[in-house]
């Protein structure tokens, strides 16, 4: 099981991600939206959203670098172990309050509200309470990593997470002894990157991409299309 | 100099009776999908009144539309590019559900199936959105027709800045007009720039703004860019959507819908040709009261030689360079100057103008002493005060819509002169600045309104982009997944969800 769940259900993970999301992308565009709920009822949405997506995307980019920074560079930028583990954990404790706060009102918004239920589909309540529970399990297991600050524990799991990626078999091995805590919350990890070309989350892709759409590849505000591809306007 | 062209639209508001006909057509042929019940892509407003959504034209509270900086830059005014991808989350500027209103419906079926009771039965209203009982409905589509509610909420309208209102709120000083509505298709629409996905455009060929359904990700920034509250968001398909001019129908030379099946025959589509470059000097004019002028000197004459040579340059087919000089938009715009954009302040450059509607002469008899500027009575003397007309056309700039006014004046002095004394009275046109001959033009477009004076549409060249052997069979309006709904009827493996009935065994 412990194989299973740390040597080959992230691959079954990450490919059902980047081929679902492609296939869902090229297929069905659109379907490819933010499934945004605040034209029908504005309460309670703003303070939410905003804490949650300022939280859920600090934890995001947290576990991205925190996991997949090599070893080397970190050594080779002189930050020890130790220092590492605690600004894991005092970033990643603030993104995850201001997620939870975020969250919990937008999951009880999305229950409590007639009308955001009404037009809910099974899969934003699923998706929603995963990233609840997953969020839970993430804030959890800072009491674990307190108790071995040396960031022996965290070390295990940016060697496991870099083994995955360049395709070392024994990457499950990597992980043996860490708490239950750990291991349930990469197998919900995991388990949410299955369900994200299913759900609304594919929005994130988006969302990352929009600043550089609007910000970098568009001069001016305007954009006008044009059918006369043969022939030229004059300048 | 960059010459495109644009279908532009007047609505002559002297004619409009009010009748819905407009809006009820385009709903019944754009509109009546789920999540969009509640989005009017056409819809006539009773001024004063606050409108749809409640107090649209307060932008102050919507932050619709452009704004010029102290340093002289044109930004939306809900904040530049920073500004909007900082709102993603949840958008501040965005207008609620009930703002429009609650769509419904009503229990018809109970009228039928009801079982004997002592009381007539009747058909209660039903949330379209949750399909839950509706005790009170508090807010429909058109919730002030006809002056419906109090003065006091109606007179909150916008349009009054800068007049005493109080006067209008007496019986005797009440005035009243319709204002129908539609997307504007400016040429420098707030809501495309405001789309960080950019999904929104407007067209080169023809200048119909259009949302791009399959590249939008509902962050719902136009919706809020829009002044007009144009750009609806679909809460079913999470997309927003707008009118698109009846494009379809546009390409084949046909009017919109709501032009097509307008009974006052008020509307009016032709061609205009302008100069893309000097766009941003004139939505970027200093004065607001200059924005309207600004914005005629971005038409281009389609009669001159050098912007016809330019057009054929451009790529403009020669039927569409007839049609802009036929035009009855520039006629009535450039020629007539009798219509006017609507809230020109908001910096959109919009291409549907309005022709100010005339109203009873105030006070008229009581008096006996109409304001008479010679042959006619003067038009600060109508019923619905110049100023409110100026604040809804021309920033505020009363002159313009005074001279619009008494034109329309000077053509009914001039054709009653005519048709019931049999004189034709040159001095009548001369006084306002026109001949008897474009008079009598006026008289024909803008009165008699035939068919084919209202609507000057030339086709869109298909034939020149594409080849209509590689189209046959295709589907036709959609590339990736083709006519997909989103929705797969048939299993993973392509057979279908829904086998032949095969036979079964007799029981």
């Amino acid at each position: 099981m412990h194989t299973f769940i740390f040597g080959i259900y992230p691959y079954i993970a990450l490919a059902v991600l980047l081929i679902g999301s492609i296939a869902r992308y090229d297929r069905d565009p659109f379907t490819w939206k933010s499934s945004s709920s605040q034209l029908l009822r504005r309460k309670q949405l703003i303070v939410g959203s905003v804490l949650f997506h300022i939280g859920v995307l600090t934890i995001f980019f947290g576990h991205l670098f925190g996991l997949l920074s090599p070893l080397w560079l970190i050594e080779a930028l002189g930050i020890s172990h130790e220092a590492k583990q605690i600004l894991a954990i005092v970033v990643g404790g603030l993104g995850a309050i201001s997620a939870l706060v975020g969250g919990f009102i937008l999951l009880y918004r999305r229950l409590a509200d007639p009308r955001i239920r009404a037009t809910s589909s099974t899969m934003d309540i699923v998706i929603l309470s995963l990233l609840m529970f997953q969020l839970c399990l993430g804030t959890l297991s800072i009491f674990v990593s307190l108790q071995h600050l040396d960031g022996g524990e965290m070390v295990k799991f940016m060697r496991w997470a870099q083994a995955i990626f360049i395709l070392d078999g024994n990457a499950a091995s990597y992980t043996v002894g860490a708490s239950w805590i750990f291991e349930l919350h990469i197998l919900t990890g995991l388990t949410i990157f299955v369900l994200f070309p299913f759900s609304r989350l594919v929005h994130m892709v988006s969302g990352l991409a929009a600043p550089f759409r609007y910000l970098l590849t568009r001069t001016g505000y305007q954009i006008v299309r044009t059918r006369r591809k043969s022939i030229k306007p004059a300048e | 100099m960059k010459i495109r062209a644009q279908i532009g639209m007047v609505l002559n508001l002297d004619k409009c009776i009010g009748c819905h006909t407009c809006s009820v057509t385009c709903k019944n042929v754009w509109t009546s999908r789920d999540g969009v019940e509640y989005a009017w892509f056409n819809n006539v407003e009773t001024k004063p009144g606050l409108g749809y959504p409640t107090d649209w034209e307060n932008q102050r509270r919507w932050n619709g539309g452009w704004e010029r900086t102290k340093s002289g830059k044109l930004l939306p005014k809900q904040g530049g590019k920073w500004r909007i991808l900082a709102n993603i989350f949840a958008n501040p500027n965005l207008p609620e559900i009930d703002d429009y209103y609650e769509p419904f419906d009503f229990d018809y079926d109970h009228l039928k199936s009801a079982p004997e009771m002592e009381a007539f039965p009747t058909a209660r209203p039903r949330s379209k959105v949750t399909g839950e009982r509706m005790e009170k409905i508090s807010k429909g589509p058109n919730w002030e027709e006809i002056l419906g509610g109090e003065f006091s909420k109606r007179s909150a309208d916008y349009n009054f800045e800068g007049i005493q209102k109080e006067i209008y709120g007496e019986y005797e000083n009440t005035f009243m007009m319709y204002l129908p509505r539609l997307c504007e298709h400016c040429l420098n629409p707030a809501c495309v720039a405001s789309c960080p996905s950019g999904a929104i455009y407007k067209r080169e060929e023809d200048g119909i703004v259009l949302i791009d359904q399959e590249t939008c990700r509902g962050w719902r920034m136009c919706v809020s860019g829009c002044p007009y509250k144009k750009v609806y968001y679909n809460w079913s398909t999470g997309k927003s959507e707008k009118c698109t001019l009846c494009y379809p129908r546009i390409e084949s030379g046909n009017p919109t819908v709501c032009s097509e099946t307008c009974v006052g025959r008020i509307r009016y589509l032709g061609v205009m040709l302008y100069d893309a470059d000097k766009i941003d000097s004139a939505a970027n004019t200093a004065d607001e009261k200059d924005l309207y002028d600004a914005q005629l000197g971005v038409f281009l004459d389609p009669r001159d030689p050098e912007v016809i040579a330019a057009a054929r340059a451009g790529g403009i087919p020669e039927d569409w360079i007839k049609a802009a000089q036929e035009s009855p938009i520039w006629k009535m715009a450039m020629e007539w100057k009798v219509a006017f954009p609507l809230h020109p302040e908001y910096r959109t450059l919009p291409m549907v103008w309005y022709i100010p509607p005339l109203s009873p002469i105030q006070n008229a008899a009581e008096a006996g002493s109409i304001g008479m500027n010679g042959a006619m009575p003067d038009v600060r003397n109508l019923r619905i005060p110049v100023r409110y007309l100026a604040n809804m056309l021309t920033a505020g700039d009363e002159e313009p819509v005074v001279n619009a006014l008494e034109r329309m004046l000077a053509m009914r002095a001039y054709m009653r002169s005519k048709t019931v004394d049999g004189v034709i009275d040159e001095g009548i046109a001369a006084r306002v600045g026109l001949s008897g001959r474009m008079i009598e033009d006026m008289y024909k477009i803008m009165a008699l309104a035939d068919y084919e004076d209202r609507f000057v549409i030339p086709t869109t060249h298909r034939e020149q982009v594409e080849e209509a052997y590689d189209l046959r069979g295709g589907c036709g309006f959609t590339d990736t997944n083709g006519c997909s709904t989103g929705i797969s009827q048939s299993s993973l493996f392509g057979g279908s969800k829904k086998p032949l009935k095969m036979p079964t065994e007799v029981q």
